[in-house]
């Protein structure tokens, strides 16, 4: 269940990297032959290409695998889940609330590429990295999640226990020059 | 690093990866109907070439689907990544 009041692991905003506030989110499995459906019942369309998003009304669909998205609400609610659980009622599909297992880092500026590429291997440029391509990867030795929403911005989900390891590695890099 | 291709989200570093290892044994339908041989071959024995081997291998931090791969275990040389259920490409005599 959502609760606004559990604290943070993270440190205040440095000026490329700001912790994003609360979110829900849920993750949503289902195969492809009930892709339609199930965007249909959540009124988010899931995108079927690989590692692309799709955002619509405050929700945003990320790809994490063929049958497999994590869905983000950026207004918070503590009914959420269960809501969208009663609407996919009779859908075959896994729908889990994982709202507390992850939290959100903006990773923004112009300086934003050369900070993630301290730590994750994939190329973070514009042509090969566009924006709207989400993925999950590694970032040093943790599994992120990192999604870019504009030339100069990435969001990065990180498990929460894995949070302060990630961050000061980021603060790390942001603070070499 | 090595670089592999997943078949859904195309070239990724290895690290991203786990090893599964040999592919295309199948489960035999009916286990209680194999005899001590034939269970012991589905169950313990596999390849172990010089040269091409098909694998399975995870995009377990990626899109955590497995597929299958033809890799030379001399070189790590990945001649093909297919997905699962799809035939294994020609391999080149070694």
């Amino acid at each position: 269940m959502f609760d606004p009041d559990v604290t943070s692991p993270l440190d205040d905003g440095s000026p490329a990297i700001t912790p994003v506030g609360p979110v829900s989110r849920a993750i949503i499995r289902c195969r492809a032959s009930d892709i339609d459906l199930v965007s249909n019942r959540i009124d988010i369309a899931l995108p079927r290409a690989a590692c692309r998003s799709v955002q619509d009304s405050g929700l945003s669909a990320l790809w994490l695998g063929p049958d497999e998205w994590l869905i983000l609400n950026a207004t918070p609610a503590d009914s959420w889940v269960s809501e969208l659980s009663a609407r996919l009622d009779g859908a075959l599909c896994s729908l889990v609330d994982v709202s507390h297992r992850q939290v959100a880092l903006s990773v923004h500026g112009p300086r934003a590429e050369d900070i993630l590429a301290t730590g994750c291997a994939l190329d973070h440029s514009i042509a090969a990295f566009p924006v709207g391509m989400c993925t999950r990867t590694m970032f040093a030795k943790a599994e992120i999640v990192l999604w870019r929403t504009g030339a100069a911005n990435f969001h990065l989900e990180v498990w929460r226990s894995f949070a302060r390891y990630v961050e000061a590695l980021l603060r790390e890099a942001e603070s070499e020059r | 690093m090595l670089i592999i291709r997943c078949p859904y989200c195309g070239e990724r570093p290895e690290l991203e990866f786990a090893y599964g290892g040999q592919a295309h044994i199948a489960r035999p339908l009916q286990p209680s109907d194999q005899n001590d041989e034939d269970w012991n071959v589905y169950l313990n024995l596999r390849a172990n070439p010089k040269g091409w081997h098909s694998e399975r291998w995870r995009h377990i931090h990626g899109c955590a689907r497995f597929f299958n791969a033809v890799r030379d275990t001399r070189t790590d040389h990945f001649l093909a990544t297919y997905k699962m259920g799809e035939p294994a490409p020609e391999v080149p005599s070694t």
